[in-house]
């Protein structure tokens, strides 16, 4: 039970040596890599968007539907608004309700998974009943009743509502990662030391739990976009804030497709396929950098092949658990059946829930970064 | 039994919590939405329509909250959801129930297929880590991060626009009535088809990604090493022993993401104006019709709730820890 988690404890590991060596490896993941240049990118365009448009994405002009063309890279609406520029300026609209409902789901996820998981229980009963309960019910309709029934839809009631409808399944992971972290010898330590509950939690565990809130922020991250671009689209939110969905929304109602103007809605689409894609690849950055088995194998690994009596041992340190796993991260399984068993690569999310409650709670916290991602857009 | 009689607790409490939200929903919502509504219509709402607005809202002074909320309660159990406003009089619990069906049959086909398809290459691919099928993972990772409603568009625009080879909207030929005939039939399988192959592309990924995923993880347990050690056949391992192990989280997961999959397959009904429960939502939200959307959120939950039970049952017939006497 104390064993599994070990990588992901390392990631928050205080003293600074190490911590720059994790870091240096998460970054190293070209995947990640990928995702976090993508996601600048965005952010940029929402920042500058505004400013760089060439034209005023509201402001009617003389040409009307007009394919792709160098005045108007993205061609133009049916009333002449330049579709490039509403691209760019409804950036911002995007990116400030996906982060803004992510803080908000994301802190609900800490409070209720953590305490969940520390105080066990009554109280983890209670709230993770709680937790379930928003897990089963549809999201997307659930938001699409709420935010219809409000006189305002503006961005920010609209993270609003994302943020305290989805912080469900962050909470259910955190809660399982805390549970195995509650038993270790080092929080058991602090409370022999007479630590406070508060300081134990803010202090001892969240440190360690920094990976998990960041994945599932992201995945939160990947959700909100599309649930606001969606409910820009089927006109729920204000459609006069401009945003990627408001665009597909316009195209839509004006017959875009019957018209065969394809440069309405393609642009709008991809740029919400290119964003998620981003942001799944950072969590897959993050989920391998948890779970070292999902890696695959990089140059260095397929270094190791299986010969007849030789066992395929990697030498490499791991900042902190280089006792107990001096081995390296598990070859491929296809490498034979003598591959070292990779002693810190346990999941630590799909191991320890299995101890608690061997029914209903493992496997989805298996699978934790890379579902929330996954499942977002349904 | 034990474990069965806990989901079913869970359920019906699930159940009862969906149902006070969308009592509490109208309740909490600031203004006066009603005379909003009856100012909309300007005088096109009769006086019933108006007082069961109010009683929807809970703005009927008369009664007091617990009241309402026991009225709320009847009215449910008889079958009651209210009336329509975009489809005056007809009742929500009417429209409902025939639009039920259509997605009924569009959802549980694809969702079936998408799941059956997507954990068969997902072992695969999982099983033969560091090969080529490596490289699809980037593909399936950008797929399932396009919204549905979006990939619906695009393949109306290709293949009904464009090439005119599938139709763009409804659920069946105009010219056709609906009945247990073949023409009819054919018709509907036919419209159906380009919103279910929507559906499947864009969740298939999805369910690769993770069935990849737990793979790998149980690839390098100890007891496939022993199979392997046994000199067991590959598929024999890869299936029987991996496999097996690997799947049981992936159809727990395939319950909790019911209810995304239910959000995307609405929004894949509206963009085809395919005659099920999601059109009409979309219907209901663009004609502010609140008892539709109320209840069509209502049924969503409730058959999500079922669908559930499904997996949880499924969960059990599979992992023979939850059957164990405690």
């Amino acid at each position: 039970m104390a064993q599994p988690t070990d990588v992901a404890v390392t990631t928050a590991e205080p003293s600074p040596v190490p911590a720059r060596r994790d870091r240096m490896r998460f970054l190293r993941n070209p995947k990640t890599l990928t995702g976090l240049v993508i996601l600048a990118g965005f952010v940029l365009i929402a920042v500058i968007g505004p400013w760089i448009a060439p034209h005023d994405p509201s402001a009617r002009g003389p040409e009307l539907l007009q394919p792709p063309s160098w005045q108007h890279p993205f061609g133009t609406t049916q009333t002449g608004q330049d579709i490039f520029s509403q691209i760019l300026v409804g950036a911002r609209g995007v990116l400030v309700v996906g982060f803004t409902a992510a803080v908000i789901a994301g802190v609900l996820s800490v409070i209720v998974g953590v305490t969940a998981g520390y105080l066990g229980g009554l109280g983890d009963d209670l709230l993770s009943s709680v937790s379930n309960i928003f897990l089963v019910i549809p999201g997307l309709p659930l938001i699409i009743i709420i935010a219809s029934f409000l006189p305002d839809t503006g961005d920010l009631a609209i993270a609003a509502i994302i943020g305290l409808t989805g912080w469900a399944w962050g909470a259910r992971v955190l809660r399982a990662q805390t549970l195995s972290l509650r038993n270790r010898d080092y929080v058991q330590a602090a409370k022999a030391t007479g630590e406070s509950t508060p300081r134990i939690i803010v202090f001892e565990l969240l440190p360690n739990l920094t990976a998990v809130i960041a994945s599932g922020f992201i995945g939160t991250v990947i959700f909100a976009v599309l649930a606001n671009v969606t409910l820009a689209f089927i006109g729920v939110a204000d459609i006069s804030d401009w945003n990627w969905g408001t665009v597909l929304f316009w195209a839509q109602s004006n017959q875009a497709l019957a018209q065969g103007a394809w440069w309405w809605f393609v642009p709008a689409g991809l740029c919400i396929a290119l964003l998620g894609t981003a942001l799944a690849l950072i969590n897959f950055g993050i989920d391998e950098f948890i779970n070292p088995r999902l890696r695959s194998p990089g140059k260095e690994d397929r270094a190791v092949r299986m010969r007849i009596g030789f066992t395929p041992v990697v030498r490499r340190d791991y900042p902190r658990d280089a006792d107990t796993a001096p081995t390296a991260p598990a070859p491929a399984p296809a490498a034979g059946p003598a591959a070292p068993r990779p002693g810190t690569a346990e999941d630590p999310t799909a191991e320890d829930p299995t101890a608690e409650d061997p029914t209903a709670e493992d496997p989805a916290a298996g699978t934790a970064g890379t579902d929330t991602g996954k499942e977002t857009h349904r | 039994m034990k474990y069965l009689l806990q989901r079913l607790a869970f359920y019906a409490v699930t159940a009862w919590a969906a149902i006070t939200i969308n009592f509490v929903i109208p309740r909490l919502m600031p203004g006066d939405p009603v005379q909003a509504l009856i100012n909309r219509f300007q005088g096109q709402l009769s006086t019933k329509a108006i007082d069961s607005l109010y009683t929807l809202f809970g703005l009927d002074e008369e009664r007091s909250l617990w009241q309402q909320y026991l009225d709320y309660w009847g009215n449910l159990l008889r079958g009651d959801l209210g009336t329509s406003f975009a489809f005056f009089p007809t009742g929500v619990g009417d429209i409902i129930a025939e639009s039920l069906p259509w997605t009924l049959a569009l959802m549980g086909v694809t969702t079936l297929i998408s799941f059956v398809l997507g954990t068969g290459i997902g072992i695969y691919a999982g099983w033969r880590r560091g090969s080529w099928l490596d490289g699809l993972l980037p593909v399936t990772t950008f797929i399932s991060s396009i919204p549905y409603f979006w990939l619906g568009l695009l393949a109306i625009s290709v293949f009904a626009v464009q090439w005119r080879v599938f139709p763009a909207s409804g659920g069946h030929d105009a010219s056709v009535v609906p009945g247990m005939t073949w023409g009819f039939i054919s018709s509907a399988l036919y419209h159906a088809l380009l919103p279910a192959i929507t559906i499947v592309v864009s969740a298939v990924a999805g369910w690769i990604l993770g069935m990849r995923n737990m793979m790998v993880s149980v690839s390098s347990e100890d007891y496939v090493l022993v199979a392997q050690a046994k000199g067991l056949s590959e598929r024999r391992v890869m299936f029987s022993y991996a496999a097996r192990n690997a799947i049981l989280p992936n159809i727990s997961n395939f319950a909790l993401s019911l209810g995304f999959i239910v959000g995307g397959t609405l929004l894949v009904e509206m963009v085809f104006s395919y005659p099920g429960i999601g059109y009409r939502l979309f219907q209901a939200v663009g004609a502010k019709d609140y008892p539709m959307m109320q209840g069509v959120f209502l049924i969503i939950t409730l058959a999500v709730l079922a669908a559930n039970l499904l997996a949880d049952l499924a969960y059990m017939a599979l992992d023979p820890r939850t059957r164990r006497e405690a």
